[in-house]
């Protein structure tokens, strides 16, 4: 964990490569002093509120507490790894609850982040081409809904999808008979496939994982979920379209202007000098993707308690903890999401980093 | 994708066409809540397409500004906390997390790498594994219910220390041993040097904190108990989830939603022109 996010690291500085260096320029001097009167404020805080309380929750998932009384108090009793069991092997509600959230969030990440990530890099790009009129205009569009909170927004998109709502008379001008979106417990794939005539699910699909059978797995977002995709899509492509346009704007202009003049075509340049140079942005935005996408929480406060197929694992964890005062199984299932989370960013990093050093 | 600039008229068209494409995209789903905010119930369950209310009515306006209240709701209460809130929260973010960005792009001191692989970690670790922890955290510090209890916790956030970091590292070095040779320390180099060129990374940093702090809800929905420390998100959520109040009640929400929108969309307004342009290039130039 305590590896770098990708090649900037190699880029800060050669230097620190060889930190223990036997003499120190003057420029140095005083560095050490300052380094830490600079960073201690901001590391107090997230040692306190951060790291502190991450080592209590570890300690809570191992056992039965309720959340009324002292965590350390004796009527709380240490169980081991029974809630990890609860969720994770012992076939009941708490496994299965637990499944169909991961397979709900799993569905979420794959289409979103793909998506928001092409995207605003996409809309960055239209909106900063300089022979565009009215830009801030554009922009300013685009930008609108990341400002808006994810409650505000979803209670707006909860309107647009009701029943009767704008989404399905616009469907219906088209002729389609829109489902009833934020109650719809279908999944998509299942959906297409009973209108190809598949409606039974095939015998080897009954085989289950995490208390879901593998058809329930292989049934795709359901079509509340499909809200809640198309709402993150929409919303969060604004906020990274701004780091792509910050980052578009250190692209000096006579580098653009000086390969213009070589007689490079408009996708050439794209490719060869503003992709390359955009390459750290993509690399964030991707990664702070994958890390949010999985911890999809506001919006499902608002839906998943009428729809079980948008209860997301964040969710859950709290469901469990603040409604059913199982604090112990709610921690773990966010300690399983923690770890999750912390592999799949490993895992990135590792593939970052060979992509940058071929 | 394409990274073409439409220099020919028919690229230009298509870009306008896109663009105006996506921007009513964007943008419609607003003018139906400010439109359905300012129906009745019924019409607005019935008609929700429709941008002329009919009747036009300002009733859900007059208990959102507490002109005729339910008394389930208490907006400008709401409205309030969120301000205070908010105002705090990122005045803390920006400064500190520039502080520790800087030191962590810059400053060559011990341990750098391991409170850089913490702040890296840090932004790996999903909000909900906090709330439960957190929520006892302020619980045994006293802290639980309370302002300082829903403005310390966040104060300082890994993404901005990070996001600040990215930019300190574009400052060319130059600059800095320029101003150190001339016999600077580090705080006023860092301070009088290189946060005026960072200054768009700043501005950055204040909207999109202010944004996080304005929109925050899970962490003060744990953070507090009291219907008195009601933010507009936690107290539209109760209204929304079914806590307060009956019925569809879709102009209330839509225009207790507007109300949230509302101060974060001004203040983007206000700063976005000078998201446009880094100061970096200019710096450089003189």
């Amino acid at each position: 964990m305590g590896t770098t996010l990708n090649g900037s690291a190699a880029v800060a500085s050669p230097a620190s490569r060889g930190r223990r260096r036997s003499k120190r320029s003057p420029l140095t001097r005083g560095q050490n002093l300052f380094g830490w009167i600079f960073v201690s404020p901001a590391l107090a805080v997230l040692v306190i509120f951060l790291v502190l309380p991450i080592i209590l929750a570890l300690y809570i998932s191992f056992t039965d507490w309720s959340g009324i009384t002292s965590p350390f108090s004796h009527l709380v009793h240490w169980v081991g790894f029974q809630n990890y069991r609860t969720i994770l092997t012992e076939p009941g509600l708490g496994q299965s609850n637990f499944g169909t959230a991961v397979r709900n969030n799993f569905y979420y990440v794959i289409t979103v982040v793909p998506i928001q990530t092409a995207l605003s890099l996409w809309l960055a790009i239209l909106v900063n081409n300089k022979f565009l009129k009215g830009k801030g205009l554009f922009r300013t569009a685009f930008y609108f809904p990341s400002v808006t909170s994810s409650i505000a927004i979803t209670t707006v998109f909860i309107f647009l999808f009701s029943t009767t709502g704008v989404v399905n008379r616009i469907l219906g001008f088209f002729g389609i008979n829109g489902p009833n979106w934020l109650y719809d417990q279908n999944g998509v794939i299942t959906t297409i496939l009973a209108a190809l005539g598949v409606h039974n699910a095939p015998s080897w699909s009954n085989f289950q994982v995490l208390g879901v059978s593998l058809w329930g797995w292989l049934s795709g977002p359901s079509f509340g979920m499909c809200v809640i995709i198309i709402l993150a899509i929409w919303t969060t492509s604004g906020t990274f379209m701004l780091f792509f346009l910050a980052a578009l704007q250190n692209v000096s202009e006579e580098v653009e202007e000086a390969s213009e003049i070589d007689g490079a075509s408009p996708w050439q340049r794209f490719r060869h000098v503003t992709l390359p140079m955009l390459r750290p942005v993509v690399i964030l935005v991707a990664t702070l993707g994958f890390i949010g996408t999985w911890q999809v929480f506001d919006q499902s406060y608002l839906t998943g308690p009428n729809n079980p197929t948008m209860v997301t694992p964040a969710f859950l964890a709290y469901q469990v903890s603040f409604s059913d005062f199982a604090f112990g199984e709610g921690a773990a299932i966010a300690f399983i999401l923690f770890a999750f989370i912390v592999l799949l960013t490993l895992l990135q990093r590792k593939f970052v980093r060979e992509d940058l050093t071929k | 994708m394409s990274g073409r600039n439409y220099t020919s008229p028919h690229r230009r068209l298509i870009a306008y066409g896109l663009l105006i494409f996506f921007a009513l995209l964007y943008i419609a789903p607003f003018f139906l809540q400010v439109a359905n905010s300012f129906k009745t119930d019924p019409d607005a369950t019935a008609n929700g397409l429709s941008l002329v209310p009919h009747p036009p009515t300002v009733s859900a306006w007059n208990e959102i500004f507490g002109i005729s209240s339910t008394g389930v709701t208490d907006f400008p209460r709401w409205l309030f906390n969120s301000a205070l809130v908010a105002l705090l929260i990122t005045l803390g973010r920006v400064f500190l997390d520039s502080l520790a960005g800087y030191a962590l792009a810059r400053l060559d001191f011990r341990g750098r790498r391991l409170v850089f692989g913490l702040v890296i970690a840090t932004l790996a670790v999903p909000g909900v594994v906090l709330l439960i922890p957190r929520f006892l955290m302020l619980k045994e510090l006293g802290l639980f219910n309370t302002y300082p209890g829903m403005i310390l916790p966040i104060c300082v956030d890994a993404t901005g220390i990070f996001m600040m970091r990215q930019f300190f590292l574009q400052v060319p070095p130059a600059l800095e041993e320029a101003a150190r040779i001339d016999g600077a320390g580090v705080f006023t180099t860092w301070w009088r040097v290189v946060l005026p060129i960072v200054r768009p990374a700043i501005i950055t940093l204040t909207i999109l904190s202010f944004q996080s702090a304005w929109n925050e809800f899970a962490f003060f929905e744990v953070a507090t108990i009291s219907p008195k420390y009601y933010t507009l998100t936690t107290g539209l959520a109760d209204l929304v989830a079914g806590g307060l109040g009956s019925a569809n009640q879709y102009p209330l929400k839509l225009g207790a939603a507007l109300l949230t929108t509302i101060p974060v969309a001004i203040l983007f307004f206000m700063f976005q022109r000078y998201l446009v342009r880094g100061r970096l290039e200019g710096s450089l130039k003189q």
